[in-house]
């Protein structure tokens, strides 16, 4: 179909996010899931798809969700990293794929952490 | 649109699709779906990084983890530990990395001193995804063209960036556009050279095939410059992958409509098909190019008239070269002055070399003009392998000169190369060590001529022969003094009275190297002598008698039975039964044998 420029911007938009993770690596948004052995013996791969499913739905721009080795805490896997530029790293802990939704909504999009998941409020 | 946490960038260049790329893709779909990562994981084809010696490149983000020499096996383990687990498999990381740390691309020495200009997105996007072209800024430079500029102020633009030609005239691309402007003519086009005929070079192939959108682009806007409306990408069709994608991009381009009529609702028509060339170097040349599209055989024919005037079906023509349009949309982007911040006084932002011969990293480099042969040689490329040493560099291929190690400083532009006796060319880099022969270099390159000869006028068909032939004579040490100073009246006969630069030029390599290494040719000459010891029928292979151990070895693979001698006693070759292949000195354990 042809296309006007603004459709050219709306295709630009919808790309971006594709392309950018290959070309600003430290910046934006990081969703860091553990998935040692005893992440993924705690479920953190649905907790992981989970991230990604909610990033691609609501097309987040500039969010990056990645995997990491043991934490050192495996008692409280699945545990996530949330990293947004200009604030203190935030960490859950006994991580579900629905609490995984209300961390995007709230934390990566509304710029409120979940207090109830953190590493603080189960410690 | 779905979007995937992870990208594994495999790529389809040529030379890693030669050395397997295409298996591991299919390894890599393979396992993701093994391990159900198939809708986290996107794999994307991409165009050339540039590392072609350590391939096949395999690059995972958003870590940036750079796996190189990735065979099909190694894949399952990236899919398992990197991508499911978030290890990275350091086994298989690029050399360069300090410990388990992984560096970012940029900062790989590699990649360091260069500058990506006409290959930015080369590696970086899927060049048969039009909308990840479009992601990085694709078609907005057409876009304010079309909507925001008249063609004066386009072709001003160009002007001013300072850009020029980087097929090998250097001729300035904003001066050209203005002459094509300017002419009067009911109908004009607009051509791309991408026949890359040079030996050894492989820039254009990697632009089109890692970001042929681009090109594209690019020749749009200078459609609307000079006012034509129509358009041909030549290009050799030994360049199947690079045709291949040209053939996705301009039928997605179609199909956004940023190709063919009333383009982005502006009303400006602009129809773009390819032409495959057979691979004759002589094609490259922009009249015979033009001949060659009119369906006639590819020959010259004599200017004036110039193609600004009489070009493509006697009608006014621009034709340039890939690299040259892969900077135009930059240049719209960001400016003139962006541009002309990069390079030296006359020669302007980046040049693309393809690095070959006797070099650590062969591969494709992207330097700002001005960057010094050294730099390139010893950082980007790592520097001559097993501890040679440096002897020259070839630039400009069978038009172009050697450059000896006493200029490894000059910065590279331009007018530098020439007044140092080589020439920019299309980018072809070819390093030489101790080990090379600079009349057999020399030698090589007329014989490429010779073939690639068009014939039409007789300075150049007769002419280069018979350099060939007194080349010939040297290496085999039958030449006399007389001769040499033959073969440099031929090279003054040939460069002013050829009617096109193929005949031209074709006397360089020679002249070059005798301007840097006529001690060479003399050793051949006078003394019978090749002194990097190339050329076969001046070295005899002998075995130092206080050495050899008798131990037969040698007679054992002697290949013409040419070795005699008994059991610890000293051997000896017969140099009438030899044929100087050499398999005897790689196999002797005492360094015996040894040739002069
Ligand atoms: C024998 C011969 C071969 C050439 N081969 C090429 C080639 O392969 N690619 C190229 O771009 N220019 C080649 N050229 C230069 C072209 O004639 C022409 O100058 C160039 O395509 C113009 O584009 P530019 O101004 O963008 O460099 C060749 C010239 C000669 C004489």
């Amino acid at each position: 179909m042809k296309k006007s420029f603004a459709d050219l911007m709306e295709i630009r938009n919808k790309t971006l996010n594709r392309v950018n993770l290959r070309v600003d690596r430290e910046e934006g948004i990081r969703i860091v899931v553990g998935m040692a052995t005893c992440g993924i013996a705690a479920g953190a791969r649905p907790v992981l798809k989970a991230f990604s499913e909610e990033v691609s739905k609501r097309e987040l721009q500039g969010v990056t969700v990645a995997q990491t080795g043991c934490i050192g805490m495996c008692r409280l896997e699945p545990i996530v990293e949330v990293t947004v530029p200009g604030e203190e790293k935030v960490t859950y802990v006994h991580m579900t794929p629905e609490k995984a939704a209300r961390v995007v909504a709230e934390h990566i999009v509304n710029k409120q952490p979940v207090a109830e998941y953190t590493i603080g409020a189960a410690e | 649109m779905k979007i995937y946490r992870s990208h594994v960038l495999v790529c389809g260049g040529t030379g890693c699709t030669s050395s397997g790329s295409k298996q591991i893709q299919e390894e890599l779909a393979k396992n993701l779906k093994k391990y159900g990562l198939e809708d986290e994981v996107q794999i994307v084809q991409t165009g050339c990084f540039g590392l072609c010696a350590i391939g096949p490149i395999v690059v995972v983000y958003p870590e940036g983890s750079y796996y190189s020499h990735v065979k099909p096996e190694d894949v399952e383990e990236i899919v398992s530990e990197h991508l499911l687990k978030g290890r990275i498999v350091t086994r298989l990381l690029a050399d360069e990395r300090v410990g388990d740390e992984v560096k970012p691309l940029e900062e790989v020495d590699f990649y360091k001193k260069q500058k990506r200009v006409a290959l930015r997105n080369c590696g970086v996007i899927n060049p048969e995804n039009i909308d990840e072209y479009i992601a990085m800024d694709g078609y907005t430079a057409l876009n304010k063209v079309l909507t925001e500029m008249t063609p004066e102020d386009v072709i001003d633009i160009i002007k001013r960036s300072g850009l020029r030609g980087r097929g090998g005239g250097g001729f300035p691309t904003g001066l050209k556009w203005d002459f094509a402007h300017k002419a009067v003519g009911d109908k004009k086009y607009v051509c791309c050279n991408a026949d890359e005929g040079d030996p050894g070079a492989f820039m254009d192939r990697s632009v089109l095939e890692g970001d042929p959108h681009s090109v594209i682009e690019a020749m749009a806007i200078a459609a609307y410059a000079i006012g034509a409306d129509e358009g041909y990408i030549y290009v050799r069709a030994e360049y199947p992958i690079a045709v291949d994608r040209l053939k996705i991009a301009i039928a997605q381009a179609e199909e956004y409509g940023l190709l063919g009529e009333d383009i982005l609702g502006t009303g400006f028509n602009f129809k773009l098909s390819i032409r495959l060339g057979a691979g004759a170097f002589v094609c490259g040349e922009e009249t015979a190019l033009m001949t060659s599209i009119e369906g006639n055989r590819g020959e010259p024919r004599p200017r004036p008239p110039f193609p600004a005037n009489k070009g493509l079906f006697q009608k006014p023509t621009i034709l340039n070269n890939v690299e040259t349009y892969a900077n135009i949309t930059s240049i719209i982007n960001n400016g003139p002055e962006w541009f002309a911040s990069m390079g030296t006084e006359r020669s302007k932002g980046t040049k693309v070399f393809a690095l070959g011969g006797k070099i650590q990293n062969t591969g494709l480099v992207e330097i700002p003009m001005g960057t010094t042969l050294r730099e390139i040689v010893e950082e980007i490329g790592g520097g001559v392998p097993s501890g040679k040493k440096f002897k020259a560099a070839q630039t400009g291929g069978p038009s172009g000169g050697c450059i000896p190690a006493e200029h490894l400083d000059v910065p590279i532009d331009y007018d530098n190369l020439i007044e140092i006796g080589s020439m920019m060319g299309s980018g072809g880099l070819i390093v030489m060590d101790e080990d090379t022969c600079m009349v057999d270099i020399a030698k090589f390159f007329l014989e490429f001529t010779v073939d690639e000869s068009c014939g039409k006028c007789t300075p150049c068909r007769v002419g280069t022969r018979r350099m060939l032939e007194i080349l010939t004579k040297i290496t085999k040490g039958q030449a006399t003094m007389a001769d040499l100073d033959k073969l440099e009246e031929l090279c003054e006969h040939l460069k002013s009275n050829s009617l096109c630069a193929l005949g031209q030029t074709a006397p360089n390599p020679v002249i070059s190297t005798l301007r840097y290494f006529r001690d060479e040719y003399i050793a051949h000459i006078v003394d019978k002598k090749c002194p990097a010891g190339v050329c076969k029928d001046l070295l005899q292979y002998k075995i130092d008698p206080a050495k050899c151990k008798g131990c037969t070895l040698c007679s054992k693979v002697c290949p013409a039975g040419a070795i005699t001698g008994t059991v610890k006693e000293p051997h000896k070759i017969d140099p009438e039964k030899c044929l100087k292949c050499g398999a005897c000195m790689e196999k002797c354990k005492f360094g015996a044998i040894y040739k002069e």
